[in-house]
Order: C-alpha cells, then structure tokens, then sequence
C-alpha cells in the first residue's frame, strides 16, 4: 500500500498526489473511488453503530456471562430490530417518506452549497451562517407583503438567494481581494448571523405582537412552500415543495459545473489556479462567484425550513445544525450534485428514522445513536487510507500510464 | 570493492520500471548510467537507495547480499546519493548541513561545531571540494551548494556515490568544475555511478556506460569506442537527428518589443533589470542563462502573468504592458510557460478539457455561457492526430500521459492557431529526444509560418540549435546579444556566469 503511493510522488511525470481536502472531499478521485469508498464506509458505520447499540445495553452485557449462546441470539435481535425501526421510520410508510424528505430538502440545498466550493477549492463552512441569513430575509418578505401567490413566494425565493449570496459573497471577496482564507472568515460570519438574527427577532418590526420571546411574524399562506401531499388532508405528511426545489437547485448545480463555461471556469480555479490565470480567468472574479453561488443555494436551504415547516416563522436556531451537517454530506456525496442529492436522502432517512427508532417501544434506541453513526461515516471519508486498508481496495485502481507507458 | 545490482525488477501498476537490470561499478570507477527521462535510472536508484524494494533481483556489495529496508541501511552500506534537486536546508550554515542527522556530540548531547567544522574542513580540501563552513546555505551559488551535497555525502563515509542528473542545474564552466572533483573522487578510490540523459557528458568523464530503455540495460559502451549518435540511437531505439534542421532565418517587421522592462520579484528586487529587446517576424530568438537570473519573470511580465514595475511591452504595435493574459492571448501571443503541469495544464482535467483552456469561452468551443462538448471532442481530437498526442482519447486526464504527450497537448493548443509572437519557456525539459525532436520541427515551422518566436531554455546545446539570435541573462540584465554562428557554447558559458570573454 505505501509503497505504491510513494512510487506515484516520485516516478516523473506521475499524476500529482490528490491532497487530502481533493481527496476527502472527492474532486480529483475517479468515478470507482468516488462510488466505492462512501458505500463502504456507510456500511462500516453501521456495523460499528450496531456494536455500540449492543453494548450500551446493559441487560445484554450480563447475558454475555451467563449464556453467551443466548446472548448472540438477543444482540441480534436488538440490533435488527433498532435498525428495522430505522428502516421503517426512513421508508417503511408515506408519512415516513414524507418525513425523510422533509428533513432531506434542506440539507440537499446547504450541501451543494459546500459541494460548489469544494469544487472550486473553497472550503465553505459557512452554509450555516448562510443559510440563517438566506432563511430571514424569507421571513421577512414572507410576512411583510400580501401579495398574490405566483409573484410571493418566487420573491421570498429569491430573497433567501440574494441573502444567502452577499453572506457568502463576503468571505469570497476577502479571500480575492486580501486573501484571508475562507475557513476563517465563514465561520466568524457564521457566528455574526446567529447574533444578527437573535437580535433581528427582538425588534419590533420583525417579533411577533405580543410575544417577549425571539419569534418573528407568520408567514403569509402565499408565501409558504405547497405540501405536495396536501390533497390527501392528512396532517402529517408534512412533504412540501422545497424538496423540488432542491432538486432543481441539485440539476442547476450540475449543469452549471459540468456543461457552462461558468463551471468550466470553477474546476479549473478549484483545481489549478495558477493554469487558470495562465487561461485567461478572472481567479478574483471566480472566487466571489463561486461563494455567492453557495451562499444563494445555501439561503435556498433557510427558506425551506421558514416557507416549508409549519409553524412557518423563524425563532433562534431554526437551521438546526444543518450548515455544519452539509459539510459531511458533501463530503459523501463527493462534491457531486448527484451524490449530495443521494447523500442528502441518507441523512434525512437517518434523522426520520432515528425519530422512529427512539419512540419505538421494543427498541427506544436514543437518537444519538444517529449522530454516532453520521460521525462515523464522516470519519471514514475522511480517512480513506482506513477504509482501503479494511476492505482491501487499491488506490486509485491502476492509475498507471494509458498511454505506451514511457517516453513518448 | 564493488557494487553490484543483480537481476533488478520493480512492477508498477501498469508499466515495468526496470527489467532485470544488471548494472555494477567497482573501485576507482564511473559509471555512465545513460538514459531518457522514465527510462527507469530513478527507480533503479531508489531501489539501491532502499526507498523501493525491488520485486525481484538483489543488490550486492562485494559479493555480500545486501538488504536495505530504507535510506539508513543504504548509508550505513557506504552508499551516498546526491539529488537532482538539492536536499539542505537554506537557513543552515554549510556545516550545520552537513552534519544534519549524524552530529558530533560532545558530553550531555551539546552539537561539537568546533569538531563539525574541522571534519568538513578536512574533507573538502582532501577531495579538492572548496565550501566555505559558516556560510548559509542561500547565500551560496548552486554549484557550491552542490559541492555542499557532496561533503554531506562523504562526511556519512560512502564510498558509492550516485549522482542524479548532477550537471542539469550547472552553467559550462561549473561543469568543468564538477567533472574535476568527480576526477579527485574517482582518484580517491570512490566508486561514481553518474545518471544523465546528456550524451557528451557520459563520454567525456565516464570510464564505461550502460544505456537504460523502457526499464532495461540495452547496450553497454566504453568511450572513445563509440560516437554520440550511436548512443543516441541506443537511448531512444532509432537513428535520431541531433541538430534542429532549419533554414535560414529570414526576420520581418518587429513583432514584440520589449523597452526598458523592469520587474521586481516577491522582496522588491528587481528580477528584471532593464531588459530590451526586440522579436521580429520570422526569427527564432533564444535566451539562454542559468535558471533564476530573471528569466521567469520576464516571460511572466510579457505574458501579463505578472506586473511590470516600468517599461514597455509592444506586441505588434500594440503596447500589452499589464495587460491581461486574456488580452494579449487575444492580440496575438501564444504562451508555451516554463512548468506545464504548474501552470499549463489542469491535470485532472482531459485533454479535451486542456485543448481549450484559453478559448473555451468563445466560439465554436461555447456559445453564450453553454459549453460546446461535442464541438470541443471533435476539435480536440483533431489537434491530438495532428500533433501527435498519443492518448488513447481526448476523455483521459491528461496527469495519465506521458511528459512528452503533455507538452504536446500544450503545442496543439498554443500553435494551432495564427500568431504574431510565441514565447516558449523551457519547451522540452524532462521530455524524450523523440518528443524533443518533434516539438523543436514544430517551433521552427511556427516561425517560417511568419511568426516571432522566443524561447527561454537553460539548456545551452537547445538554445543554440534553434536560436537565429541568442541573448543570454545574467543577474536581471540581457549580458549579450550574438548569432549562434558568432559564438561558442564556452563563450556563451562564460556571459552565463557574469564573466566576459
């Protein structure tokens, strides 16, 4: 294993070594690698996850020593019937689709904001903050206009983008400009809209009459993200448009990357700035591009949780920690619209189905088993090298020259 | 006293980097280790080294089988490597370099300098090595840096030294220089094997050479027996043509005019001291000087890569001076840059992709912001046929060919259209004497097509075949202008060392 990484550094003319942020987050990896090495660490998160719902159980650890037979055959029941409940609570009824999708929505949006800046070479962590700021200006349009549906909610739309864009524009210019690198800069920034919006909900135009607590104004119906399953009048299907939009948002991403002179113009800053001068692009141009682009898609992702979720009005914390989930998320989905619309499905079947998994009354499983496993995926992508070295998977699989080799 | 490789094989995915390759050097001898770039000289090094393992094969020292598990063992063996790019460190002073790992120590582990100083005193003046002790390492010229590799090397008391491609960063005369230490070596009783792909060296200092291709010894030759195109024909497997075959320069109307132009590097020095020069139509102009006297930045200013300080860049009568590289891609320049995989090529991206690299966003490659892919396969296969980029298709990444194949990636895109002027830094380092042929018949059929070409090259012999004017940089400043046939690679040597013949 080391000993074919090394001889790819040094042989002349061999590709470079992907660094680790291209490897992790899966720029420059090939289509095997990108598919193969989320699949298995998935998998080995949830191998690991069930290890730690057996042992966490008391009653099963003291079975251990009396009757190891009978407790292989109650771990497995525990096990199987913790991750049948996550199942069922993922994909196992409508109203547990409906539930994964709701929570997928804005996770999809805020993971293409990340994916867009990895491919770029930015490193975004700022989708929270981005979408917090995105997510109020909603709210406001939302409640502060009666106008008719088809021009209302385009408008809120499009003000969470435009949101979301100058909050992610603003690390992107000082990154051109004075080169403060943007890791820095979108996490202040996420911590100034946290406080910015606490505060924007104390104040009188904003706060809901007659409420002390930080709440804002309803939305106005005409503003509000349609539930799709409206027509069934079944008040827990809570599914609304915004998943649409994020696979809209998902197809936008793609097409931009891959098929406009646009997306030509980020891969070839995130991968090579200095050819990317040499080609004639504006790099300082790009860099405020790219970040307002995932500052819009990320704003796109506020809006879901204001236009989308009933109570449909913003209170302190209303993304969650959605921001900083998109950061994993687009790490498994490789920085690849496809992969963060699947990876984004993941994570909102986990969350939907970790709900289930908790309330079930033969398992009642804490949902932070949840957590573990997300963090456990993350950790693998993360360490790649590991998850190869598990399951034996070379290295950027025969990446030797396609052409006669040496010479010309 | 000998050193013996036996039977060496290393597999990587997808290539054989060395074939059971035989190779042995004893007491007192210099072996010529000759071969082109990705012939397999560096993986055989490693694997002496003890950086690879080979997959088969064994290495032998006085008919001892040896096992090196890395670096260490290969030391402690007596082996001694010197890189092609230097491994010290630039704020060090020359002793603390040299003793860098194997410090003498006196009591409590205190670093004995006094002892550190007197040994590397000692060695260079028994091997003829001339370093100042308490100098830093950055205030030094690469030749004496060189000669600081080599202390280093026999301070850890080898005595079979390898040398890397040795001579690529010295000027004519620390050639010389180099040549007469590896003398003093050799006379010592060391035992050299000297690696280059530079064939007049080889005969002139080697006592035997073996010829490496495709990973395996193809023929073994003792100078004097043999000429420079035998050997040549031997390294690349076919009669190759070692002078550029070129007509008579027949110069036109300037075409790019550089008047006074000064560029300051990163500390505000003036890397560029008021440099003028002009290109006209039709000529070939070379210029030729050790690397880091100026040169990138110059290509760098004129290119619109970087800022200019004062002074003028004109471009057929129009001034670009700081214009963008858009702009003067657009006016009529084609740009080869110096480091191709830095600068010239994405490597992730495909070829298809690199094909279009400075004019994906205009017609026929695009149209408004959308991307014209099948246009772009279908242009980009064409220029791949006509220029001899060997690729299975123009949908590989262009990190999967070969030096060679980049850089011809980078002709297509840079020659396939008409230019008024064209600046090639360092057209064919590290490439293979076939790739170097073609390219140097495409740079001389650019300029009969009318254009003014520049080339950059601190390869003396490259500059002086192609060049119908050589110009030679020194500290900033443009130190001579001469024809080609006026001059001699010693005189032109001399001005690219500051001296004056």
């Amino acid at each position: 294993m080391s000993d074919t990484t090394k001889v790819e550094a040094s042989e002349p003319d061999a590709p470079d070594e992907p660094t680790l942020l291209e490897e992790i987050s899966g720029v420059g990896t090939n289509w095997r690698n990108a598919v193969l090495v989320p699949a298995l660490a998935i998998l080995t998160a949830l191998i690991i996850g069930a290890f730690i719902i057996a042992v966490s159980d008391v009653e099963l650890l003291r079975l251990w020593g009396e009757d190891p037979g009978l407790a292989i055959s109650e771990t497995w029941g525990v096990v199987s019937s913790a991750y049948a409940a996550l199942f069922r609570g993922a994909f196992g009824s409508l109203r547990a689709v409906s539930e994964t999708l709701t929570a997928a929505s804005p996770l999809i949006l805020a993971g293409l904001a990340v994916a867009i800046g990895f491919r770029a070479g930015l490193f975004n962590i700022g989708a929270q903050g981005q979408m917090l700021v995105g997510g109020m200006s909603a709210t406001i349009i939302g409640f502060a206009f009666d106008i008719p549906v088809i021009i209302h909610l385009p408008l809120a739309l499009l003000g969470a983008m435009i949101g979301g864009a100058v909050w992610g524009g603003i690390p992107g210019w000082l990154r051109a400009k004075t080169g403060a690198h943007e890791v820095i800069t979108t996490i202040m920034l996420n911590l100034v809209a946290v406080q910015l919006i606490d505060y924007m909900l104390t104040t009188e135009a904003i706060q809901r009459a007659g409420r002390d607590d930080p709440i804002s104004k309803t939305v106005q119906v005409s503003a509000r993200l349609p539930r799709l399953l409206g027509f069934l009048e079944r008040s827990d299907l809570r599914v609304h448009a915004g998943i649409i939009v994020a696979l809209l948002a998902a197809y936008a991403v793609y097409w931009l990357l891959f098929k406009s002179t646009i997306g030509y113009e980020f891969r070839a800053v995130g991968r090579n700035p200095d050819a990317a001068k040499y080609g004639g692009m504006n790099v300082v141009l790009l860099y405020v591009a790219v970040m307002a682009i995932a500052g819009a898609l990320a704003g796109l992702g506020g809006a879901n949780q204001i236009l989308g979720i009933p109570e449909y009005r913003a209170a302190p914390g209303f993304a969650g920690s959605i921001g900083f989930d998109a950061i994993a998320l687009a790490l498994l989905g490789r920085s690849h619209p496809l992969g963060v619309v699947l990876a984004g499905i993941l994570f909102g079947a986990l969350q939907a189905g970790g709900q289930q998994m908790q309330a079930s009354a033969t398992t009642s499983i804490p949902i932070d088993i949840i957590l573990v496993v997300q963090a456990l995926v993350i950790a693998f992508i993360a360490a790649p090298a590991l998850i190869r070295a598990i399951y034996r998977v070379r290295a950027e699989g025969g990446t030797g020259q396609l052409t006669q080799g040496w010479g010309s | 006293m000998e050193l013996e490789l036996r039977g060496i094989t290393k597999r990587f995915p997808g290539v054989l980097a060395n074939d059971s390759v035989d190779v042995r050097v004893r007491e007192g001898e210099i072996l010529g280790l000759l071969g082109e770039n990705g012939a397999g000289k560096t993986t055989l090094m490693n694997i002496l080294y003890g950086l690879y393992s080979a997959d088969e094969g064994e290495i032998l020292i006085d008919g001892q089988v040896q096992h090196f598990g890395g670096p260490g063992d290969a030391i402690a063996a007596g082996i001694g490597m010197v890189h092609q790019h230097f491994m010290l460190v630039p704020v060090f002073t020359v002793t603390e370099n040299v003793v860098l790992g194997v410090e003498p120590t006196t009591f409590g582990g205190r670093i004995d300098f006094r002892e550190a100083e007197r040994e590397v005193t000692e060695i260079s003046r028994k091997y003829g090595l001339e370093v100042p002790p308490a100098a830093l390492i950055e205030d030094l010229p690469v030749g004496v840096q060189q000669r600081v590799e080599i202390v280093k090397v026999l301070f850890r008391e080898a005595r079979f030294l390898v040398f890397d491609e040795p001579t690529a960063v010295l000027t004519p005369q620390e050639v010389e220089e180099f040549f007469g230490i590896l003398r003093s070596l050799q006379e010592a009783g060391k035992a050299i094997i000297f690696i280059t792909h530079k064939l007049g060296e080889v005969i002139e200092i080697a006592d035997r050479i073996n010829v490496l291709r495709r990973g395996k010894i193809v023929g073994e030759a003792i100078p004097g027996q043999v000429t420079e195109s035998a050997l040549a024909e031997m390294m690349v497997g076919r009669p190759v043509e070692l002078t550029v075959q070129k007509a008579a320069a027949s110069p036109g109307p300037a075409v790019l005019e550089v008047k006074e132009l000064v560029v300051v590097d990163d500390f505000n020095k003036p890397a560029v001291d008021h440099v003028s020069f002009t290109v006209h139509a039709g000529e070939i102009v070379g210029i030729a000087g050790v690397q880091g006297n100026g040169q990138t930045e110059l290509v760098e200013a004129i290119t619109g890569l970087s800022s200019v300080l004062s002074g003028q860049v004109v471009l057929d009568g129009l001034d670009v001076t700081d214009a963008t590289p858009r702009e003067i891609h657009e006016a009529g320049m084609a740009h080869v840059p110096e480091d191709r995989q830095r600068s010239g090529l994405v490597m992730d991206f495909t070829v298809a992709e690199n094909m279009v690299l400075n004019s994906y966003y205009d017609e026929p490659h695009s149209r408004g912001i959308v991307m014209d892919w099948p246009e772009i396969g279908r242009s980009s296969t064409a220029l791949a046929d006509e220029y001899d980029v060997r690729t299975p298709s123009v949908d590989v990444p262009v990190s999967n060919l070969s030096g060679g194949n980049q850089q011809k990636v980078i002709v297509a895109r840079e020659f396939s259209r008409a230019v008024k002027a064209t600046v090639a830094a360092q057209p064919t380092r590290g490439l293979d004497v076939g790739s170097i042929e073609y390219i140097h018949e495409r740079i001389v059929a650019e300029r009969d097509a009318g254009a003014g070409i520049l080339i950059v090259s601190t390869e003396l012999d490259e500059v002086m075949a192609l060049s119908d004017r050589i110009l030679v940089m020194y500290r900033g400043r443009i130190v001579a202008d001469v024809r080609p046939e006026d001059t001699t690679a010693v005189e032109l040597g001399l001005y690219m060392a500051g001296g004056q013949p």
